[in-house]
């Protein structure tokens, strides 16, 4: 079974989530940026007694509807962090927080309002920075193997982040300061996942020159297969288990990673390698011509 | 050939365990001759092993208010007193009229700006409309502009990213005041100090008039050390590139006080209000660069060439308030992200061991030894190779995929193996052919991944520079362990006997017939 023989289904499939998620960038006015990029209200309380995270942050739920992040700071002091909210919301929630923990008035010590700390710039700072390296890796790869398989793997990786951003775009999941380690860690895990079969092609087509480009690279993806699926495994065990077992702000980062690395695994059997064989189909024919 | 190979295997066993017991333990040994400790820490001490982040496990936030304070006195002769042009006070009224920009927009703007120079005119009047619309004029403690917080804002975290607190965050609250999460520190004095300072250098003349300041004259502050002047001491300088403009005012500056009478021309560099140094100037100095020398240390030249590089604070930030902070992440951060690590890693072992069997078994032991290593790394064990780190929940991310990496890499190895096996070679050939294989697959793979990891690290800020140094320590790790660690124990194994087909997962036809 050659897998490449789909990919006429594979690039609309792609080209069909990305668009989906373009529509619905469009239609929500941007993505769901998090309270790293936002910043938001802050409530500072003075407990005065051991209390746990979550069942402030179920008050907070309970009384003004948003999500929140808590801390505790200094002794017994909660500070309570959640986009900006209205004044009666926030008298709510001091007011709850209050009535839970039997407090008086001097127990609210701050209620201000806080700028964002990860700013915009750190995302276009992370995006030029990830360009770069996406250059140097095009050249890399036009050195060991030839230009279009760099051209190919560079545009499977770009499918990756374009997917990642469409399906945060759909669900409109939030977007917070970790969202970018967990970019760069889908790229990371990708091209290394496309260079693996990219080699075996290479190698495949050594062997065997007079052969069809598109089956060389079908026979080389059945071959690595094994590989592919245990490693995507032996990855996704990890993470998942990070997932499973950690708390919400450690899932709200492992989940991008996760839809990342199903993606990666995806992408690079299914868009970067037939991209590379169609590239290379057009490039020869060219030549053909001329 | 056997004794030679049993002798090998143990050999490592005894390393690798010796390396996670390092990891987990930490380790003391003590010089049997002096009775002196060398102390090894375990990842997990708490004062010296691996830097835990903010978001992991919380650490002080410092809240700076911004002190405009310092500046009214220095106002009113700024504003009143005529300006004669190209003689030494117009400078030095040039100097204080620039510093005291925030301080001129609350003050009526006409009276400024008729009364000074043409250039700082358009400067003072630009601010005064911009701060005007953004805050009363008649504010009596002072209220920065929004312009001036950025700035002051930018300044912190350059400072921040200067020292390694790459997770640090930077927030504004309310309107004047800025706080900061830095993760624990052993002093936090120390750091409201270096984070907080105004790093106002000027340069004045033996009446205390400016001459130019730091701010604007100059362009770069490195760090160096070497000899200052000739047949001097080796010592720790800070050297100073001026911009054009304070080129030429330093020549001008150099040019009076040369003239003056010995005892009275020197130029004072002041930090804040303390005098760093006040060299002796005996002719006019037209180069564009000048040197900062005292009683320095490494540490203190290179602090002072940070703050200079930086940049100066548009005001005086004023310590409000210290306190501890909880994990960003929240409660029990760490701990479930190590245990969830944790689960993880031994699930990985546990499926190498049943599709590879004896080679999953080999990648087991070589997987503990990456581990360790990488953890060792992460507590600064190799801080002299320049590596470094702060566990951070995208380190950990960086670690997970280090793993997976390290895996795949045998993953790779080992199907070659298998592929050869099953088209008919011996152990032994299969094993040389297959890795001869893989190698460079490996290679190529790790290599574009290193480039990425490599390229983020050098441009990227903040939490990705901690998220590419940890993918970048992984790979290179895991290269040694799943190459050659790898390599050298099947070797070992060979030799002790292994060439079954079934020991290395394969299933041969006839095996599936019996």
């Amino acid at each position: 079974m050659n897998i490449l023989k789909g990919k006429k289904v594979y690039f609309i499939l792609s080209a069909a989530i990305i668009l989906i998620g373009l529509i619905a960038y469009i239609i929500f006015g941007g993505l769901n940026f998090g309270l790293d990029f936002t910043g938001g209200t802050e409530i500072r309380m003075n407990i005065g007694q051991e209390f746990n995270n979550d069942d402030i942050s179920s008050i907070v739920k309970d009384n003004a509807g948003v999500d929140s992040l808590i801390q505790k700071t200094g002794n017994n002091e909660v500070s309570i962090k959640t986009e900006e909210i209205e004044t009666e919301k926030r008298d709510a929630v001091v007011n709850a927080v209050k009535e839970k923990y039997a407090l008086d008035e001097t127990s609210l010590l701050e209620a201000t309002n806080v700028s964002a700390s990860a700013s915009k710039q750190l995302l276009t700072d992370a995006l030029k920075a990830l360009l770069i390296a996406v250059l140097c890796m095009l050249v890399y790869i036009t050195i060991r193997f030839d230009f279009r398989s760099g051209l190919a793997a560079v545009l499977g990786l770009l499918h990756n982040v374009l997917v990642l951003l469409a399906i945060y775009a759909v669900t409109r999941m939030q977007i917070n300061s970790t969202f970018v380690a967990a970019v760069l860690t889908i790229v990371g895990y990708s091209i290394n996942n496309t260079i693996i079969i990219f080699d075996k092609i290479r190698e495949n087509r050594k062997l065997n020159r007079r052969a069809p480009f598109e089956e060389v690279s079908g026979t080389a993806l059945n071959q690595v297969l094994t590989r592919t699926i245990n490693a995507s495994i032996t990855t996704l065990a990890t993470i998942l288990a990070l997932y499973i077992l950690g708390i919400d702000s450690i899932r709200e980062f492992s989940l991008p990673i996760i839809i990342g690395v199903l993606i990666g695994t995806y992408s690079s059997m299914c868009i970067a390698t037939p991209l590379w064989v169609v590239l290379n189909d057009k490039m020869k024919k060219r030549k053909k011509h001329a | 050939m056997k004794a030679k190979s049993i002798i090998g295997l143990v050999i490592t066993l005894l390393v690798i365990s010796a390396l996670v017991f390092t990891a987990v333990c930490g380790v003391t040994i003590v010089n049997p001759f002096n009775g002196e400790k060398y102390y090894f820490p375990n990842a997990l001490d708490e004062e010296y092993g691996i830097k835990r982040g903010l978001d992991l496990v919380g650490g002080s936030i410092i809240s700076f208010e911004a002190d405009m304070s310092g500046v009214p006195q220095t106002e009113e002769p700024a504003a009143e007193e005529p300006v004669e042009e190209a003689t030494d006070p117009a400078e030095t009224d040039e100097g204080v009229a620039e510093e005291v920009e925030p301080n001129d927009a609350e003050a009526p703007a006409d009276e400024t700006a008729t009364e000074t120079t043409e250039e700082v005119t358009t400067e003072t009047e630009e601010v005064a409309t911009e701060t005007a619309t953004e805050a009363p004029a008649d504010t009596p403690a002072g209220v920065p502009s929004q312009d001036d917080m950025d700035a002051a804002m930018a300044v912190v975290r350059t400072r921040l990213d200067s020292q390694g607190y790459y997770d640090a965050t930077v927030v504004q609250r309310g309107n004047k005041t800025i706080s900061i999460e830095i993760p624990n520190i052993s002093d936090p004095e120390e750091a409201v100090q270096m984070l907080g300072a105004t790093a106002k250098l000027t340069f004045r003349d033996p009446e205390g008039n400016v001459i130019m300041e730091g701010g604007t004259d100059v362009k770069r502050a490195t760090y160096k050390y070497g000899q200052t002047s000739e047949n001097g001491a080796m010592e720790h300088y800070v050297e100073l590139e001026f911009t054009s403009e304070g080129t030429r005012k330093f020549s001008e500056a150099t040019t009076t006080i040369s003239a003056n009478t010995s005892g009275n021309n020197y130029i004072s560099i002041y930090l804040d209000e303390d005098e760093i140094s006040s060299p002796r100037v005996s002719e006019p100095i037209t180069m564009s660069t000048c040197v900062i020398n005292g009683n320095f240390t490494e540490a203190s030249a290179s602090a002072l060439a940070n703050q200079i590089q930086s940049g100066q604070l548009p005001f005086a930030l004023k310590e409000a308030e210290l306190r501890s902070i909880g994990p960003t992440l929240g409660d029990k951060a760490l701990e479930t992200s190590l245990f969830a690590a944790a689960i993880g890693i031994l699930f990985v072992l546990l499926f190498m061991l049943i599709i590879y069997r004896i080679p999953g078994l080999i990648s087991c032991i070589a997987l503990m030894g990456y581990i360790s290593l990488v953890v060792l790394a992460i507590s600064g064990y190799f801080s002299f190779l320049g590596v470094n780190g702060t566990l951070t929940l995208p380190g950990i991310a960086g670690i997970v995929l280090g793993v997976g990496m390290a895996v795949d890499a045998n993953i790779v190895i080992f199907e070659r193996i298998k592929d050869e096996l099953r088209a008919g070679k011996s152990a032994r050939a299969a094993v040389e052919s297959g890795f001869h294989n893989a190698l460079r697959a490996i290679i190529d793979s790790n290599i574009t991944t290193i480039i990425a990891a490599i390229v983020l690290s050098i441009f990227g800020t903040g939490t990705i520079k901690g998220f590419a140094w940890t993918l970048a320590i992984g790979i290179i790790v895991s290269m040694i362990s799943a190459v050659l660690v790898t390599r050298m124990l099947l070797k070992i194994f060979l030799n002790l006997g292994l060439k079954s087909p079934g020991a290395f997962g394969v299933k041969m036809k006839k095996e599936v017939q019996e």
